[in-house]
């Protein structure tokens, strides 16, 4: 079955492109085809229109949580803005329709998995989008790996997504905890922020983020005076704030997200921690947290961000394009997911084909230039490096609307702010460096 | 609800001195067995395997409620033990067989049973849940925290592996049929466990405890063992539950999945047999179609909704106001 898709898709290759396509095509695994077969096969049927995306559509999934705590993160938002992906591509592609499915994975990965493996198996599915819980897109990828299907990832906090779980098949589209946790960290100590106390989360994710922020840290001569860890989730911070402001560091660092950091950030307020003359870095927080709370109380956090809605014209047209039918400006992770769908069918419209490995390829060999990312590069592992930007709360005072809520201190170069691939665990890179 | 286990008996009974003819029950039971051999052709492997999973699993959490009467608020726990344990085993060792993963599995949650069983089953009512709530989430953070686990990523990429070195169990209509012959083979073993003199003391522990005590019957040691027995067949679900989806994941862990079974075996009917089954394909089928319809975000509140008016209007679930039902029928007729 393969080789007779292979056999047609070459068929369809304008002559001007045929070398590079034949080349690509033997660079490739697996399908390397014989060049006098894919020479014949253009002979044979020059001039008649062939299928070369299957089932003459381009179907892509929308997986993401609907209904629960990651909805205003991603959630039926991040569906409108594959769809406005999708429409601003025209709705077809090379004159084969677009079709979108979604689907709740209710944070399960499970639910995830299930829904995935169904979506290959009986929808013949292109690419899968949204991707929130780290677990269900760890789950996902692996199975987009078996089943030779493309993922695309947007929402997952997770580094080792494309660390150690990281497969041909898929990508990772907008921030992970690595530049996070280094962005921030750096910046607050390069600025002078130099004794930390850490409030971490006791599990994994925490302890692998407390570790990432010790690291930088310490060797930009800053030091750890203090360390508390507070159990996975908790609703009473209090003692642990006030053994943070007891510590006398002048940051305290949340290793923690979701309903915890916005929990401890409450209680900071509540305990005036910042009034004290102490800062707080959050690790991982989003607009939509920071809108939640309030400027009230997230005034003076500083956090990194992988795109903010206003950063420049191109970020402020669009975001007033998505606020005009969602009623909300957009998080990161759902300009990530406009960007990453249109870089997608750009690639699909380029090799006119929705094969996995070939339009992977293409996404590759293409920079990413849009609204969310400038010179975006993808890298072999399945990272997309693009800058990052460290930015700080406004107060009430500074903020001029609703959503004005961030000053841009510092735009973060993405080669700085993202894991280098020598230290990568990943087998696609491992030894390259 | 007693009525289809006295047709039951009654049916046993005559197939067992005189006649050999088929009861109705036993036509229904054929029937069934026959649609699950046939359904994978019809409906997609993987949603059936999930459905017969969690039937499986419901079907445990109900020979404790329905037959005992004993609520238990934690049988999550006994999922994700038998799902991490068989999980962890095949993943570390590929070649491993798949049977004795699951074996692993199952045993795990019947040494986590006897422990918690034996401390649970001192309390009754609120108190039994409560108990029983408290040691599931002790089980939570001890999976968050252990290594093994992977804590929130959870564990993944477990092998499918081969039954016997035989048969391929990547293939999904192998896999489904290997699943459907272990559901087939508790759900006996339950269907046994309930209608044996075994069964018969368990019940009479459900209606009234003092007086089974009363009769000589040592109830602790009869609840311990069913209690046990509950949660070796929670943990064969969640074992087989592993190797359909090839991840074990925090989310079995959970207080939301204890409080799924219950929906479920409330929904399909409890105390009764295919309660569980109607039950678990019910929720499943639902929150699938719901997932991927417009109604996405709201599958928490219509699954919520359908609780609460079964829980008014038809209080012994499906199964149990059909068979109520058939019961006055059959009174009618009779007069």
């Amino acid at each position: 079955m393969h080789a007779t898709a292979n056999a047609s898709r070459k068929v369809s290759c304008k002559p001007s492109r045929l070398s590079r396509h034949i080349s690509s095509a033997l660079r490739v695994r697996r399908r390397a085809l014989p060049l006098s077969a894919a020479l014949l096969g253009t002979l044979l049927s020059a001039g008649v229109a062939q299928a070369d995306i299957s089932d003459d559509t381009v179907k892509i999934g929308y997986l993401a949580d609907m209904s629960g705590t990651y909805r205003d993160l991603a959630g039926p938002g991040g569906l409108d803005a594959l769809k406005m992906a999708v429409e601003d591509f025209g709705g077809s592609v090379n004159g084969k329709p677009i079709e979108v499915l979604s689907a709740d994975d209710r944070n399960s990965a499970d639910v995830g998995a299930n829904t995935v493996r169904g979506w290959i198996d009986q929808q013949n599915i292109d690419m899968v989008g949204g991707l929130v819980a780290s677990s269900v897109s760890i789950a996902v990828t692996r199975i987009l790996a078996e089943q030779d299907t493309l993922g695309i990832v947007s929402g997952s906090a997770a580094s080792s997504i494309t660390n150690e779980h990281c497969t041909p098949n898929h990508i990772h589209w907008v921030y992970d905890t690595y530049p996070l946790a280094n962005g921030t960290a750096k910046a607050i100590v390069d600025e002078g922020g130099d004794s930390w106390f850490l409030l971490t989360a006791d599990y994994a994710f925490g302890h692998a983020l407390e570790g990432d922020v010790e690291k930088v840290v310490t060797e930009n001569g800053g030091t750890i005076v203090g360390k508390i860890r507070h159990p996975f989730p908790t609703s009473d911070f209090s003692s642990y704030i006030l053994q943070a402001q007891g510590s006398g560091a002048k940051i305290v660092g949340l290793a923690n997200a979701g309903s915890d950091t916005v929990n401890a950030l409450t209680t900071a307020s509540q305990f005036g921690l910042v009034q004290s003359g102490q800062s707080l870095a959050g690790l991982l927080i989003f607009l939509n947290d920071v809108h939640a709370l309030g400027l009230n109380v997230a005034q003076g956090l500083q956090l990194t961000t992988g795109w903010y809605w206003d950063l420049n014209e191109e970020t402020r047209a669009w975001s007033q394009r998505y606020y005009e039918r969602n009623e909300r400006m957009p998080t990161m992770v759902q300009a990530g997911i406009y960007s990453s769908t249109l870089h997608y069918l750009n690639a699909v419209a380029a090799t006119d084909s929705d094969d996995t490995a070939t339009v992977r390829a293409k996404m590759g060999e293409t920079p990413v230039n849009d609204m969310f990312a400038k010179n975006g590069i993808i890298r072999a592992d399945g990272r997309m490096v693009h800058d990052m930007y460290l930015v700080k709360v406004k107060s009430p005072s500074e903020s001029t609307g609703e959503w004005d809520v961030y000053d841009v201190i510092r735009t973060i170069p993405g080669q700085e702010a993202y894991r280098p691939l020598a230290d990568s665990q990943c087998a696609l890179v491992k030894g390259q460096g | 609800m007693a009525v289809l286990e006295q047709e039951q008996e009654r049916g046993a009974a005559s197939a067992g001195k005189a006649s050999r003819r088929i009861t109705p029950l036993g036509a229904l039971y054929l029937g069934l067995f026959v649609l699950g051999l046939l359904a994978p052709w019809v409906a997609y492997p993987v949603f059936l395997m999930k459905i017969l999973c969690f039937a499986l699993f419901a079907s445990a959490f109900n020979l404790l409620l329905g037959f005992v009467g004993l609520l238990s608020f934690g049988h999550a726990a006994f999922l994700a033990t038998g799902a991490y344990i068989t999980g962890f085993l095949l993943a570390e060792y590929p070649g491993l067989s798949p049977v004795l993963g699951i074996m692993a599995g199952t045993l795990g949650a019947v040494v986590l049973g006897t422990l918690f069983g034996a401390l649970a089953i001192r309390r009754q009512g609120i108190y039994f849940a409560m108990v029983t709530l408290a040691l599931a989430q002790m089980m939570f953070f001890f999976f968050v925290q252990a290594p093994f686990t992977h804590g929130e990523d959870g564990l993944h990429g477990v092998p499918r592996g081969e039954l016997f070195g035989l048969f391929d169990l990547k293939n999904n209509h192998t896999l489904y049929y290997f699943v459907f012959a272990i559901f087939v083979a508790a759900f006996v073993l339950i269907r046994r466990v309930v209608h044996s003199p075994f069964g018969q003391v368990l019940k009479a522990i459900r209606e009234n405890e003092p007086r089974a005590i009363s009769l000589g019957y040592h109830t602790d040691a009869y609840k311990l063992v069913a209690f046990v027995l509950s949660a070796g067949l929670a943990g064969l679900a969640g074992a087989t539950k592993t190797l359909v989806f090839q991840l074990a994941s925090l989310g079995d862990a959970s207080w939301h999945m204890s409080g799924e079974v219950i929906l479920m075996t409330l929904l399909g009917g409890v105390g009764t047999l295919l309660g569980p089954l109607v039950g678990s394909g019910l929720v499943i089928g639902l929150q699938h179609q719901l997932a991927q319809s417009a109604l996405g975000d709201w599958v928490s509140v219509i699954l919520g909704a359908i609780f609460v008016i079964c829980v008014l209007s038809f209080r012994s679930g499906i199964v149990g106001e059909c068979q109520r039902w058939l019961e006055k029928r059959k009174e009618r007729d009779e007069v």
